[in-house]
C-alpha cells in the first residue's frame, strides 16, 4: 500500500517549478497509511510560500483520484533547507535552466555555473526573483540571464 | 489533530510576534509598483512575503494557545488578522512608521532585522515548540533580509550627497522606536523564566553591534535621542496605524468569507 501511496505521491509536482516533484524538493516527510486514510507531513520551503497552499491541495487531489482519503500535515521543525533537496532534482533544474542549489555550508565564495553553457563567469544581478527561492544572475560569457535556486 | 493546552501568556508573546510581522509586512506591500526599480518592488514584497508566512503561522499559534472564547470557538489566523481593532493590536511601533521614502524604508529594515536575527536564533531553542518551529525558518529569512538592508544603507549612506542625507534623515525618524524592542514588562519576565521568550537584554548588545558597524561603514551618524516612544506592545499605536488597519482588513469585513 505505501508503495502505491508513494507512486501517486511522485506525481505531484511544485505549481512553480514543473520539473520538480515534492521528493525532489525534499518537503515530503512522512507517510503514512492506514486503509484508505493517508497522513502526508510536508515542511514548507520558505515561511510565506504561497506554492504550500496548491501542494497540499494537490496532495488531497491526487490521492483522492486512487480512492485516499488524504490529510496533509504541516511540521516546521526541523526547518527545510536546500541540502535537502534530490540530486536528482537539481539535476532536473539545472537542465529547466534554473541553477541549482549547492550546499548551504559552502555557499560563501562559492562559483555559480551557467545553466546554459556552463561557463562560472557569472555575476548577481538582484537578491531576489519571481519565487521566494530565486534570485537574478546572469552569464558573462554567454550573455543570458538565468534564475539561481539560493541556497537556504 | 491534539488539542493544544490552553496558555495565555504564550498567545500574547506569539501574538506580539505575529502583530510585529503583519504589519511590517503590509509597510513593505505599500511599496507594490513603486519602488524605485523593478528589482526593488520584487525584493520588498519577497520581504514582505517571508514576513506574512512568520506572521500566519505565529498568529494561528496564538489563537491555539488562547484557547476557545466562551462560545468555544478557537480563534484563527484571519479572525486574528483582519477582525480585531487598533488597541488590540500588540506589534511594536517600530513596525507601523510610515515607510516616507526609500532611504527611511532601509533604515528601518536594518533596525529591525539585526533585531530579529538574535531574536529567531535564542528563540529556535523556545520552549513553545509553535514558536521554536517559526524562529528555525524565520533565523534564514532574517539573515537574508538583514543583508539585503544593509546593502542598500552602505550604498546609500556612503553615496551621493542627497542620499546620504536623506538616508541619515530616515535613521534620525525611525530610530527613537528601536528602544521598545528591548523593554521587559510583567509578562516577559515569567516568559524568559519559563524559557519561552527571549530575554531583551541579551538582544540588545548583538542589535547594537550590528548596527553601529553598518552605519559606521555607511559614514552614517548614531542618532542621540532620549524620546523613547512606547505603547505598542499595549495597544497604543501611531496616528497612521488606524489607516493601515483599514487597508488590510477592509476587504475581508465588507466582504466576509470572500475567497480568491
Ligand atoms: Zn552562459
Amino acid at each position: 500500500m505505501v508503495t502505491t501511496v508513494r507512486e501517486v505521491l511522485a506525481t505531484v509536482t511544485d505549481p512553480e517549478l514543473p520539473v520538480l516533484t515534492l521528493e525532489d524538493l525534499g518537503v515530503l516527510r512522512e507517510v503514512s497509511v492506514d486503509g484508505d486514510e493517508v497522513t502526508v507531513t510536508v515542511t514548507p520551503t520558505y515561511s510565506g510560500c504561497p506554492a504550500m497552499d496548491e501542494i497540499r491541495a494537490d496532495i488531497t487531489a491526487a490521492l483522492a483520484q486512487h480512492g485516499y482519503r488524504a490529510t496533509v500535515r504541516t511540521v516546521l521543525s526541523p526547518a527545510w533547507t536546500t541540502d535537502w533537496m534530490s540530486e536528482d532534482g537539481k539535476r532536473k533544474l539545472r537542465e529547466f535552466g534554473i541553477a541549482p542549489p549547492g550546499p548551504v555550508l559552502l555557499q560563501i565564495g562559492r562559483r555559480v555555473s551557467c545553466p546554459q553553457c556552463g561557463s562560472a563567469d557569472t555575476e548577481e544581478m538582484a537578491r531576489f526573483s519571481s519565487t521566494s527561492c530565486k534570485a537574478m544572475w546572469r552569464c558573462r560569457s554567454c550573455r543570458e540571464p538565468f534564475e539561481r535556486f539560493k541556497e537556504h | 489533530m491534539t488539542a493544544v493546552q490552553t496558555d495565555t501568556d504564550t498567545a500574547v508573546y506569539a501574538l506580539r510576534l505575529g502583530d510585529d510581522a503583519l504589519v511590517l509586512a503590509q509597510r513593505l506591500c505599500e511599496w507594490a509598483a513603486r519602488a524605485p526599480q523593478l528589482e526593488e518592488d520584487v525584493a520588498l514584497l519577497n520581504l514582505a512575503l517571508d514576513l506574512l508566512g512568520q506572521a500566519r503561522s505565529l498568529l494561528t499559534r496564538a489563537g491555539e494557545l488562547a484557547g476557545p472564547d466562551p462560545n468555544g470557538t478557537v480563534r484563527t489566523e484571519d479572525d486574528l488578522a483582519y477582525l480585531r481593532d487598533e488597541p488590540e493590536f500588540c506589534n511594536a511601533l517600530l513596525m507601523e512608521v510610515q515607510s516616507g521614502d526609500f532611504g527611511r524604508t532601509m533604515a528601518r529594515q536594518l533596525l529591525v532585522s539585526a533585531w530579529q536575527v538574535p531574536l529567531w536564533t535564542a528563540l529556535a531553542a523556545s520552549a513553545d515548540e509553535g514558536i521554536a518551529g517559526v524562529a528555525g525558518k524565520a533565523v534564514k529569512e532574517a539573515a537574508y533580509h538583514l543583508d539585503h538592508a544593509r546593502s542598500w544603507v552602505l550604498r546609500l549612506g556612503d553615496g551621493t550627497a542627497e542620499s546620504h542625507r536623506r538616508l541619515q534623515q530616515g535613521l534620525d525618524d525611525v530610530w527613537p522606536y528601536a528602544a521598545e524592542l528591548f523593554e521587559r514588562d510583567a509578562l516577559l519576565d515569567r516568559l524568559v523564566e519559563r524559557g519561552v521568550a527571549a530575554d531583551p537584554a541579551l538582544l540588545e548588545p548583538q542589535w547594537r553591534a550590528t548596527v553601529q558597524a553598518v552605519l559606521a561603514e555607511a559614514t552614517l551618524t548614531v542618532p542621540e535621542t532620549t524620546w523613547r516612544p512606547t505603547g505598542g506592545r499595549r495597544g497604543q499605536h501611531l496616528t497612521g496605524f488606524g489607516y493601515l488597519l483599514a487597508e488590510l482588513q477592509h476587504l475581508h469585513r465588507s466582504h466576509p468569507g470572500a475567497t480568491w
